[in-house]
């Protein structure tokens, strides 16, 4: 049934010729990047580096560990991220459940998926926003970065259509047992949706991760900027920050410059995605099927 | 009545602590807006400031970066949409034609790796690769080009905005539409096939019509953030020297309403996007219900 042509021939070495030319230009950057925070700044500085480090060194990582400020920054995203997934869970299951019952089941659903719809429509802006946190007491504290977005309402509904997606005999044979909603739904319903968790706690966990913005709006003190707010302060004073680790600056100069420090604390920065990516994908397309295109 | 709220009970419970996070968070800032139409003053709050009616909006709509500023997120966010949608459809289509399935995964996997990148350490990642005497340029100047300064000329600006999110973003729209292809009934191709149609027919006459519903549905649902153009990206990359061609809705709020601390204006500016935003949301929400049968609740 499959006689190869040879247009088919030629067209297919063209496809695939394009396909792994765009997944190179995907990926090379970050190559890129990494090449250039394990080379000499000699090197980087006479454009010699491209996909693999020349004249090796370590020394940007050596000042990126030593140094107060990233491991800082670091430590308030790994608690934010601990804090924040935990939080969505918790929130995103207790949300989704009730409002996955239909209507018969469950009289005031419409009603409040009505009010969690209206805060994807419209809201109060930016300045508002910021003005509430500041009244509540909240700047420069670790729960601005995670009580404002402790319900968000794309993964909830994913997880909502996960939940409507299961067979209704499974929870009426607990009912019949007498267990209640809330047990059923934390020893029934839980245990079977494990892959829905992971997908949803993986979105939230890259959120948390990612956001800058939430940082630098509501920590008015530096040291207790998350990670990434950190690194945008990078991409403009990189060099304000060298200078102020102390004497051996020009000493530090010499093994380590701008862009070898920038790239690899961005590097640093990039690593837990790429580390929970392979788990991630394993599910993403269920849940961007399921969330986002349902027939 | 009573045995209806006996049984119904624990369902309000587990609701109650998301109900109250997103009172506070989402819609107690809504009475913020009082502000648009104060001469804000923080000492005073929303009680003592003096109302202005609507001297914010005039005063704004006189400024010329505003005006700017609507237009460029306009013009960045529609060529966004039409450059998103071709690019996922046509990676989509090229990978449907790659048989062995591993590999197929393995390349979707990798271009959607991009978009879990935050726009802080990717703008790092072009700040480095664009720059003068970057990658990039290193390139052009190899193949005899003049190098271009992507990030500083303002004409160039708008389109090293464009770009640079279509191909971070591209690798999501594949995801979608890949799924929906291999949703395609096989029956279709078979027949296609008995009529003697080849590879190149079957995609044009087979693949693509059913593709259409699912792409119009994407762009529409995309239409309804069309003021959103992107503000992690363009604040990120841009600088005063861009600012004409590449200041947004979102950056010109942020600027003007918390750095530069002008409240009011910030807040009235704030107000007309969302009223905006959330006709048009609403509307590809509507459209997208009516004509695809989508619905996201």
């Amino acid at each position: 049934m499959h006689t190869v042509t040879r247009g088919m021939k030629v067209f297919r070495v063209f496809n695939y010729t394009a396909i792994i030319l765009v997944c190179l230009s995907c990926f090379l950057p970050v190559l890129n990047t990494l090449a250039v925070s394990f080379s000499s700044p000699a090197a980087v500085s006479t454009g010699k580096v491209y996909f693999w480090p020349v004249q090796f060194t370590t020394m940007a990582y050596e000042f990126a560990i030593t140094n107060g400020k990233f491991l800082r920054a670091l430590w308030v995203s790994v608690v934010r991220c601990l804090l924040g997934v935990s939080i969505n869970l918790f929130m995103m299951i207790t949300t989704a459940y009730p409002l996955s019952k239909p209507k018969s089941v469950f009289g005031a659903r419409n009603f409040y998926m009505a009010f969690y719809i209206f805060t994807i429509l419209f809201g109060g802006g930016l300045v508002p926003y910021y003005i509430l946190v500041n009244r509540l007491g909240l700047m420069n504290s670790i729960w601005s970065l995670v009580l404002p977005l402790s319900v968000p309402v794309y993964n909830m509904v994913i997880l909502m259509n996960f939940m409507r997606g299961l067979p209704p005999e499974l929870e009426e044979a607990a009912m019949v047992d007498g267990a209640g909603q809330i047990k059923t739904l934390f020893t029934i319903i839980l245990p079977v949706l494990k892959p829905a968790l992971a997908t949803v706690g993986l979105f939230s966990f890259v959120y948390h991760w990612n956001d800058w913005l939430t940082g630098a709006l509501f920590m008015h003190d530096p040291r207790n900027y998350p990670l990434q707010t950190y690194l945008q302060t990078l991409l403009t004073n990189f060099n304000d920050m060298l200078r102020q680790s102390g004497s051996d600056y020009y000493q530090l100069l010499a093994r380590m410059n701008e862009q070898t420090g920038r790239a690899a604390q961005l590097f640093l920065g990039l690593t837990p995605l790429l580390i929970v990516y392979p788990f991630l994908q394993k599910y993403f397309t269920t849940g961007l099927v399921l969330g986002s295109v349902k027939g | 009545m009573q045995r209806r709220l006996k049984k119904e009970w624990p369902y309000h419970m587990l609701l109650l602590p998301g109900l109250v996070l997103t009172f506070i968070f989402s819609y107690l800032p809504i009475y913020g807006i009082v502000m648009a139409f104060q001469d804000y003053n923080p000492g005073l709050g929303f009680i003592g400031s003096r109302w202005v009616g609507l001297e914010n909006f005039q005063l704004v709509f006189q400024t010329p970066q505003f005006l700017r500023a609507i237009f460029n997120t306009f013009y960045i966010s529609l060529f966004k949409i039409v450059l998103q949608t071709l690019a996922s459809v046509s990676f989509a289509l090229m990978l449907n034609e790659v048989r062995l399935t591993s590999a197929k995964r393995i390349f979707q996997t990798i271009v959607y790796i991009p978009n879990f990148i935050s726009w802080v350490i990717m703008a790092g990642i072009l700040l480095n690769l664009l720059a003068s005497d970057g990658i990039i340029n290193i390139v052009i100047k190899a193949l005899g080009g003049r190098p271009v300064q992507f990030i500083s000329n303002r004409s160039v600006f708008p389109w090293t905005i464009i770009l640079s999110d279509v191909w971070k973003t591209f690798g999501f729209g594949t995801v979608v539409y890949l799924a929906s292809i291999t949703s395609i009934d096989p029956e279709l191709y078979e027949a296609a096939v008995i009529d003697g149609a080849g590879r190149w027919k079957q995609t044009r006459y087979v693949t693509i019509p059913l593709l259409v519903p699912i792409i119009v549905l994407m762009v529409v649902l995309a239409l309804g953030n069309v003021l959103s153009a992107g503000f992690d990206q363009v604040y990120n990359l841009y600088s005063p020297a861009v600012y004409p061609t590449g200041d947004i809705i979102d950056t010109f709020v942020y600027r003007l309403g918390l750095q530069n601390g002008k409240y009011a204006i910030g807040t009235a500016v704030g107000l007309f996007k969302s009223v905006i935003s959330c006709t048009l949301i609403s509307l590809s929400l509507w459209v997208a219900y009516r004509f695809a049968n989508y619905r996201v609740f």
